[in-house]
C-alpha cells in the first residue's frame, strides 16, 4: 500500500526572546502547542500522538524532559516519543511524526520542539569537558570557523559575503513577529565593524541565544480535508548521517548533505531545484554557511554559492529568497530551530507568512543539520497533495 | 497498531553485562554488539535501510554523546540514521515504523548505557518535574520504595512475594552467560523499605542491538524470524501524586493496542527493574502462571540502563529464533515507577 500522505494543517511558535522569564518549560512549550491547535481548529482531544524534540538536555538540567512535560502537552494516555540528533533535531522530530501518519499508525500527531537556552549557557553547554575534547574549543563558533575559513579559501569569496547574509537575514526578522532579534537600526556596516568572535565570524554574523519553542500539527488525507485553512503538503523527507571526524570528510560541503538533499529531491520530483523550489529555510547559524549550503543543497554549482549571495538572488524578493523568516542568524532556541525552518516553509507554501511571504511560494525547503556538521535533516512542501 | 507490512526480528546481541567498565569507552562498548548482529545476518552497514539508537547523555556526562557512538556504526558512506534521547525500545519503535513507511526494507537498531562513572541513584533524579520535584532528589529507589509499598499496603503483595522474584530472576539467569547477576544472592538489608537489596536490579554497564527486516527478506535473513504482530506504547502523568501506583493502565492500553490480550502468550519479557514492578505489570497485562516470565533473568539480573527495554524485546525474540516460543510479549519503560511504557507482541511462524 502506498505511503498515507501527509498534511501540515497548525503551526504555533512562541515569541522567541533571550529569556522567557515568565514562563515555566511546561508553560513554553504548552503556547506553542495551544497556538498549533488553535490554527488547525482541533483540540487536544484530536491528537494521537506527540513526538517532541530538543537538542541536549543539559542545556535545561532536565534529564529527558518528555517525562515531566507529558501532562503539559496533553500526551498522558498517549504515545510520546522523544527524538534526539542534534542540531538537527527539529527537523527529525517533525520526519519521525510525518511517518507516523505516512505509515498509517496515527491520524494526527502533535510535534513538538523547544529549548530554553536562559536556563544555562548554550555556548559552555557544547564545549565539552576534557578527555572528551581538546580544551578552549569555546562553542559551536569555535568548531565551525575553520571550515568557513576553508570555504572562503577554496572558493575565493571575497570577505564581504558573510555580512551581506547577516545584514538580510536580520533585516528580513524584522517582518517576522516571532523573530527573536528585531534590530532595527542595523546597517551593513554596523554588521561589517561588529567585534570578530571566531575568525572569520563576527559577532553580528553569529545566530543568538533564546528560549522558544515551535510546533506543528500533521495529519492525513481526511484530516486535510476538514482543515480549516490550506494544508502544505509533505513531498519528500530524508535525514543523513556521517561520522563527526574522519579521513576525507569534507566539512564544506558534507556528503551526508548532499545525499539527504538528492534523495528529497528524487521524492519530491525535483531535477533542477534553482528553478522549482521558491522559497528555502535553511540551517545558517553562522552567516557563511548560506552559501556553503546553496552549494551543498544543489542550488549552486561548486564555488559559486557566494555570487547568489553577492547578486541578491536570496533576498526576499530575489529569485531563490533564502530565509525569509530571518533564519537561525535572528532566532535560535537550537532544539527548535529546525523544526522552525521546517514550518517556516510549510508557512510559506500556505500563503500564512505575513510580511515575509514570498510571493507565490509553491514549494520550499526546510533544512537542517547539526553536530560537526554531519547529521541533516530536509524536508520538501508544497501547496497540493503529492502525486500518486 | 496492528500494521499492514510484516515487520521481524531478525538478530540480537548484547555485551556481557558489568558493575564497571573503565577500559571501555561507549564506541568500543557498542561496536561488539553490531558486528555480533551483522555477521548473524551477513549484513554490512551499508546494506542496512535505516539506523536507530537509544541513549543519554546524561549518563554519558557530556552533550551529544550518541554522535561518538555514531563512530562504531561505520557510517560511511553517509546513512540514514535517527536518535531517540531514552531507551532503545523507542529507537525500534522508530525504526518499525520507519520499514512500515515502506521506505526501508532493513534497520539497525542499538542502545547502550554506561550507569558505572556516576551514581545512578542520583543521576535519575535528574527525570523528574524540575520545579517541584528534583530539587528534593528523590532518588530512584526511594521512588520504586514507594511503589512498592502502596503494593503491599493494597495487598497486592509481601516481603516473601518480592523475595520469590528476586529469586526466580537470578536463577534464571544461571542460564543467561550475558547476566550481570547469575545465580542467588542474599535478599539483603533495606535498601530503602520495603525494598531490600535483592528487590533491586544491579548497576552496571551494557550494550545491544536489534536487526529488524520485511517480509521475505527477513525470512532470507533468518531462520525464525520474530514477527511483530503489534507495538504501541503510552506515557501516563508525571507526578507521583496524581498516579495509582499499584495499577500501570499505559501499559494495559499498549498491550491492547499490541493485540496482546487477543491469544495467550507463552512468554514474557518484562522490563522490571525492581521485584515490586514486576507484580505491577503482572497486573496490568493479566499474565498468571501459564506464561514464562523474564526466562532470561530480566532487569534484576542486568539492568544496563537505556538498554535493559530493548533488551526485553532482544531476549523475547531470540527465544523466538530458537523454537522455544512461539508468541512472546515484550515490555519497556521509561520513568520513573513506570511512568511510559512500551508492549511488543513477537510471533514465530511454523513452517512447513
Amino acid at each position: 500500500m502506498p505511503k498515507e500522505p501527509v498534511a501540515v494543517v497548525g503551526i504555533g511558535q512562541t515569541k522567541h526572546v533571550a529569556a522567557r522569564r515568565d514562563v515555566s518549560i511546561a508553560g513554553l512549550v504548552r503556547e506553542a502547542a495551544l497556538r498549533a491547535l488553535a490554527d488547525a481548529e482541533l483540540t487536544w482531544a484530536d491528537i494521537d500522538a506527540v513526538v517532541i524534540g530538543k537538542a541536549p538536555d543539559f542545556f535545561e538540567g532536565v534529564m529527558m524532559p518528555e517525562l515531566y512535560l507529558a501532562d503539559a502537552l496533553g500526551a498522558v494516555g498517549k504515545p510520546m516519543l522523544r527524538v534526539h540528533t542534534a542540531g538537527s533535531v527539529g527537523g527529525s522530530t517533525a520526519l519521525v511524526a510525518a511517518n507516523l501518519v505516512a505509515a498509517r499508525v496515527h491520524r494526527t500527531v502533535l510535534t513538538l520542539a523547544f529549548e530554553k537556552q536562559s536556563e544555562s549557557n548554550a555556548m559552555w553547554g557544547l564545549s565539552l569537558p576534557v578527555p572528551f575534547q581538546q580544551p578552549l574549543l569555546a562553542g559551536a563558533g569555535g568548531f565551525f570557523a575553520p571550515h568557513v575559513r576553508a570555504y572562503m579559501r577554496r572558493t575565493g569569496a571575497p570577505d564581504t559575503i558573510g555580512s551581506l547574509v547577516a545584514y538580510k537575514d536580520r533585516r528580513n526578522a524584522l517582518k517576522n513577529p516571532y523573530a527573536h532579534l528585531h534590530e532595527h537600526d542595523l546597517t551593513l556596516e554596523k554588521v561589517q565593524a561588529s567585534p570578530m568572535l571566531w575568525d572569520p565570524i563576527r559577532y553580528s554574523e553569529t545566530c543568538p541565544s533564546s528560549d522558544g519553542a515551535c510546533a506543528m500539527i500533521l495529519t492525513d488525507r481526511a484530516g486535510a480535508d476538514r482543515a480549516p485553512r490550506p494544508a502544505a503538503w509533505v513531498h519528500g523527507g530524508a535525514m543523513r548521517s556521517e561520522p563527526t571526524l574522519f579521513a576525507g570528510k569534507d566539512f564544506v560541503s558534507p556528503q551526508a548533505g548532499q545525499d539527504c538533499a538528492a534523495d528529497v529531491y528524487r521524492q519530491a520530483g525535483i531535477t533542477d531545484p534553482r528553478r522549482e523550489i521558491d522559497a528555502v529555510e535553511m540551517y545558517v547559524p553562522f552567516s557563511w554557511y548560506e552559501p556553503m549550503w546553496l552549494e551543498n543543497l544543489g542550488f549552486a554549482e561548486e564555488g559559486e554559492g557566494w555570487k547568489l549571495t553577492e547578486a541578491g538572488a536570496t533576498e526576499l524578493d530575489g529569485d531563490l529568497p533564502v530565509n525569509p523568516s530571518g533564519g537561525v542568524l535572528s532566532t535560535n532556541p537550537i532544539g527548535a530551530s529546525g523544526m522552525i525552518r521546517f514550518a517556516e516553509a510549510a508557512l510559506q507554501v500556505r500563503g500564512d507568512a505575513g510580511e515575509h511571504q514570498v510571493e507565490g511560494a509553491r514549494r520550499a525547503l526546510g533544512h537542517a543539520y547539526g553536530g560537526g556538521a554531519q547529521f541533516f535533516s530536509m524536508w520538501l512542501v508544497g501547496d497540493t497533495p503529492p502525486a500518486g | 497498531m496492528r500494521p499492514d507490512r510484516e515487520v521481524a526480528i531478525v538478530a540480537f546481541a548484547q555485551s556481557d553485562h558489568r558493575r564497571r567498565t573503565d577500559d571501555l569507552s561507549e564506541v568500543e562498548m557498542v561496536m561488539p554488539v553490531l558486528h555480533e548482529v551483522q555477521r548473524q545476518t551477513g549484513l554490512k552497514a551499508s546494506d542496512i535501510g535505516f539506523t536507530c539508537s537509544g541513549s543519554s547523555d546524561y549518563l554519558a556526562g557530556r552533550a551529544f554523546s550518541f554522535t561518538m557512538a555514531l563512530d562504531g556504526v561505520g557510517a560511511w558512506p553517509p546513512i540514514s540514521e535517527s536518535h531517540v534521547e531514552t531507551d532503545g525500545a523507542w529507537a525500534l519503535y522508530e525504526a518499525w515504523v520507519k520499514l512500515l513507511t515502506g521506505e526501508a526494507d532493513t534497520a539497525l537498531v542499538y542502545s547502550y548505557g554506561k550507569a558505572s562513572p556516576g551514581s545512578v541513584r542520583d543521576v535519575l533524579t535528574r527525570q523528574l518535574d524540575p520545579y517541584y520535584l528534583a530539587p528534593l532528589w528523590p532518588d530512584s529507589v526511594a521512588l520504586a520504595a514507594l511503589q512498592a509499598q502502596a503494593l503491599v499496603d493494597a495487598g497486592d503483595t509481601d516481603e516473601p512475594a518480592l523475595a520469590a522474584i528476586a529469586a526466580r530472576s537470578r536463577q534464571d539467569a544461571t542460564a543467561n552467560p550475558h547476566a550481570q547477576l547469575r545465580g542467588a544472592r542474599p535478599q539483603g538489608d533495606y535498601t530503602v523499605q520495603p525494598l531490600r537489596t535483592g528487590d533491586c536490579p544491579p548497576i552496571g554497564d551494557g550494550a545491544a542491538a536489534v536487526i529488524l527486516a520485511v517480509g521475505d527478506r527477513a525470512r532470507e535473513l533468518c531462520e525464525r524470524p520474530a514477527w511483530i504482530r503489534g507495538m504501541d506504547h503510552r506515557i501516563e502523568a508525571h507526578s507521583l501524586g496524581v498516579r495509582d501506583l499499584t495499577d500501570s493502565p499505559s501499559t494495559r492500553l499498549a498491550a491492547e493496542r499490541a493485540g496482546a490480550f487477543e491469544r495467550p502468550v507463552d512468554t514474557a519479557e518484562l522490563h522490571a527493574p525492581f521485584t515490586s514492578q514486576e507484580v505491577v505489570l503482572r497486573k496490568a497485562l493479566g499474565l498468571d502462571g501459564s506464561v514464562r516470565v523474564n526466562p532470561s533473568g530480566g532487569a534484576l539480573a542486568a539492568n544496563p540502563v537505556m538498554a535493559a527495554g530493548l533488551i526485553r524485546l532482544g531476549e523475547a525474540a531470540a527465544r523466538i529464533h530458537r523454537g522455544e516460543s512461539d508468541r512472546a510479549l515484550a515490555h519497556a519503560t521509561s520513568g520513573p515507577c513506570l511512568q511510559q511504557n512500551l508492549v511488543a507482541v513477537l510471533e514465530g511462524e511454523n513452517r512447513a
